[in-house]
């Protein structure tokens, strides 16, 4: 009876069966992208609304207008923080990639007597919050100079001098590329160092772009850091630090709109670059991450 | 407890199975205590021995070396000038030089080693209080500054890094000089300084390409890690901030403060927030590892269309900045926020708002922490969903074929096949991510600030604790949060923060198969 019951299935009903669950993985998928795209599209709305209420519980602005855009340049630092975290990110972006890249490469490709011993260092450190090594840093950096005004610069210090210990993903990437393409290079008489940059690295254009991206966009999601260093200096501020002010009590109300407009500008590039290089982040999550 | 053989193994039904497996894994932990005892007694007895071996070694090279060798005993790189390395013995001599004139100078390494009253209760880092004294010349009391005992602290830290650095660049240079001695005495050449360099790109290129970054790491997380730990011990704050009031060592009394749970003490405020951090990173790790999976299942199963876009409409999310849509999204469920407003007109959640007096959804402390956990699973599904896309496609596919030709549900399928599969690939990262998670900032602090605020226990040391606050948080405010900005306090939480880290780790690492072999994947 039960092989007759599973012949009929896999037949006609089969078909039927899977266009009904088919149709119900469709509908949770849309309700899942709505879901998520539902903030975004909720703060472009906010930004066209043309009232000074503040945060009035609507979705679609009574009047719309670009009168929060205006206001955004004419009447705060915004242009100023946003050049800014542009700026800081770039820098980011170049020295995170040249320390991430030779710690990740040398650990996964090189054998050293000093390798494991690093690697479980790293890992220990790892443990501490790194907000602590702030304590230090703030203080010195403000002997130096780098902070308040000059906190751009302080900050891309602090985000590239220990990136070397964010190497895991890339040293996944590194793991999985055949270890014979280095022998075969060996053999013909090229040293280590022609092996790194003229074998492996045109291999590794996907975890390059993965390790650019992530250090651009390093100084745009960081709040922590950023506000200790920064002190409530505008001259200095990143978006992150500047924008969390406006949300404050007390200027809640006049300044949630502006708010949204503000976020609007700063996620337009972001995600601009972010989705044009889209692939190449997702070849390094799935590559890098299977081995954590 | 006793192993039961593979034929008793199988005569078990599922429920005793089940029962077997769980008293195994707890009599196992005992098991654990003493093989971690025993590792790092073995680790101590290795040092020991490695120590032992290392003086031996020094002794019988002083006795059984030339008199070149002697010398650079007490003159560095004098054996490798002999030996004609000119190079390495120059740099060498220079080290000892800069090491020697650093050290007697006055304001040098000795003056900062003798000011710090290192680990001595109750004694003030630093000697010289700064104060106000009468000047004639300007008819008013001008500042007169002292020792600034961070700058003490600091300064002593690096001078007994340099001695370190000292005593290992001697060993090594002794060791050098051995070498030369004994390569000459079988009649072989010695690597010229041109060799050294050519090597820098071949054989010793992990030196090269590791220079810079460890150097950035011992700069700015190992060094700034040992001060914060030495800050534990101290009594510094906003009020003793090192340059108008010196700040002194109090041993283990920070300690005892933040574990003290009588009144006055921190101990209270800490297990109530440790616990909810350790709630939160349970709840944040696995409710978006699991329906980030389903999610992965879902647009990869055959025949749904589209797959891209659904991708990429849930990647989005990571592009644009935590703190806009976790600020806007906090807003939204605020009393006057869209959805805040649109729940509240619900009578029942009206009703329990009214009824405790909460003004919107975030006061009250059940509610606030479950949405903490729901919108957390808005951020945390999109980089799961990837993960666990090109794991799942990786899965043999005749697997699932083979299961269903033997009549498998899909259900079954999920819990014999893709989810063991699953947890054997992301194991290591579910750990990392489970530590982060511990350390969770940005979702916390952006959403709810930690609040609202614990009414039973109020403030503690300066600082309002909230029902989600995670240690993190606090630490946060401990130092930026309140005008008494205790360094101390922090520290400590830091500190205890690594313990809890390390211990979770260590038996994760236990319990988790694939973290064991890192060459397993290659």
């Amino acid at each position: 009876m039960k092989t007759e019951n599973k012949i009929k299935k896999s037949g006609l009903g089969a078909r039927a069966s899977r266009r009904i669950s088919n149709t119900i993985i469709y509908i949770v998928l849309i309700a899942i992208t709505l879901t998520w795209l539902f903030p975004f599209f909720g703060i472009l709305m906010e930004s066209f609304k043309v009232n000074e209420k503040g945060m009035d519980g609507e979705l679609f602005p009574e009047v719309w207008g670009f009168d929060n855009y205006i206001r955004l340049f004419k009447e705060t630092d915004f242009l100023k923080w946003f050049i800014n975290t542009a700026l800081m990110g770039i820098a980011t972006a170049v020295f995170q990639t040249f320390f991430v890249l030779s710690m990740s490469y040398t650990l996964s490709r090189l054998r050293f007597k000093a390798r494991k011993p690093l690697m479980n260092l790293m890992l220990i450190l790892g443990m501490f919050p790194g907000f602590l090594t702030m304590i230090l840093i703030y203080k010195v950096f403000s002997e130096a100079g780098l902070t308040m005004e000059m906190a751009p610069v302080g900050l891309v210090i602090v985000y590239c001098a220990s990136s070397g210990m964010g190497y895991y993903i890339s040293k996944g990437f590194f793991d999985t590329i055949p270890k014979t393409l280095d022998e075969a290079a060996r053999v013909d008489g090229a040293t280590r160092m022609q092996v790194f940059y003229k074998v492996i690295m045109p291999l590794s254009g996907s975890i390059v772009i993965y390790t650019i991206l992530m250090g651009f966009m390093a100084p745009w999601g960081d709040f922590m850091l950023a506000s200790y260093i920064i002190h409530e200096n505008s001259a200095g501020m990143s978006v992150a630090v500047g924008m969390f002010e406006w949300l404050s009590k007390t200027m809640l109300n006049t300044n949630y709109t502006m708010f949204c407009a503000a976020g609007v500008i700063v996620a337009i590039p972001v995600t601009a670059v972010f989705l044009a290089l889209q692939k190449y982040y997702v070849e390094g999550v799935t590559g890098g991450a299977v081995k954590g | 407890m006793k192993k039961l053989t593979d034929l008793e193994y199988l005569k078990l039904n599922k429920f005793q199975v089940l029962l077997y497996n769980l008293k195994r894994f707890f009599c196992a932990i005992p098991g654990w205590f003493v093989n971690m005892i025993l590792a790092i007694g073995r680790f101590f007895a290795r040092c020991g021995i490695a120590i032992k071996d290392e003086f031996v070694d020094i002794g019988t090279t002083f006795i059984k070396g030339n008199w070149a060798v002697k010398t650079s005993f007490f003159i560095f790189g004098f054996g490798n000038l002999f030996y004609g390395q000119i190079a390495r013995g120059l740099l060498f001599l220079l080290f000892e030089i800069v090491f020697i004139g650093y050290m007697l100078v006055p304001s040098g390494g000795i003056y900062w080693l003798s000011k710090g009253n290192w680990f001595q209760n109750g004694a003030t880092v630093g000697t010289v209080q700064g104060g106000f004294t009468y000047d004639p010349i300007f008819d008013t009391d001008v500042w007169v500054p002292g020792d600034d005992s961070v700058k003490v602290m600091l300064y002593g830290l690096l001078t007994i890094i340099f001695i370190f650095a000292f005593i290992y660049t001697w060993r090594l240079q002794v060791k050098q000089c051995r070498i030369c001695m004994d390569i000459t005495a079988q009649g072989k050449k010695i690597k010229s300084s041109k060799d050294d360099l050519k090597s820098l790109v071949d054989d010793q290129f992990h030196k090269t390409l590791l220079a810079l970054p460890v150097i950035g790491i011992l700069l700015f997380t190992v060094l700034p890690i040992i001060y914060m730990i030495l800050v534990a011990f101290t009594s510094y704050d906003a009020a003793h901030d090192g340059y108008s009031n010196l700040f002194s060592w109090v041993g283990l009394d920070n300690f005892n403060d933040l574990l003290d749970f009588g009144n006055g003490g921190l101990g209270l405020a800490f297990g109530e927030i440790l616990s909810w951090t350790l709630m939160w990173a349970f709840f944040a790790t696995f409710t978006n590892y699991f329906l980030g999976m389903f999610v992965a299942m879902m647009i990869n199963k055959k025949g749904i269309k589209l797959k891209k876009f659904w991708r990429t409409a849930l990647v989005m999310t990571i592009a644009i900045p935590q703190f806009v849509s976790l600020l806007y999204v906090s807003k939204l469920f605020d009393s006057s926020g869209i959805i805040g407003e649109l729940l509240g007109k619900i009578p029942a959640i009206k009703n329990y708002l009214n009824t405790n007096h909460y003004f919107s959804l975030w006061d009250s402390p059940a509610v606030a922490r479950a949405l903490v956990i729901i919108i957390n699973i808005w951020v945390g599904i999109p980089y799961v969903m990837l993960q666990a896309t090109g794991i799942l496609m990786n899965i043999p596919a005749d697997l699932y074929e083979s299961s269903r030709v033997d009549g498998a549900s899909p259900f079954q399928q999920y819990v014999k096949i893709t989810l063991p599969y699953m947890l054997f690939v992301t194991g290591p990262s579910l750990l990392t991510s489970f530590v982060s998670n511990l350390n969770n900032f940005n979702v916390i602090y952006l959403l709810s600030g930690g609040n609202p605020i614990n009414t039973q226990i109020g403030s503690a040391g300066g600082v309002s604790v909230g029902h989600t606050d995670l240690l993190i948080t606090w630490l946060y405010k401990m130092a930026l949060g309140s005008a008494e900005s205790k360094y101390y306090t922090a520290s400590v939480i830091g500190i205890l923060i690594f313990v809890v880290c390390a211990v979770l780790s260590l038996i994760i690492y236990n319990v988790i198969p694939s973290t064991k072999n890192e060459e397993d994947f290659q």
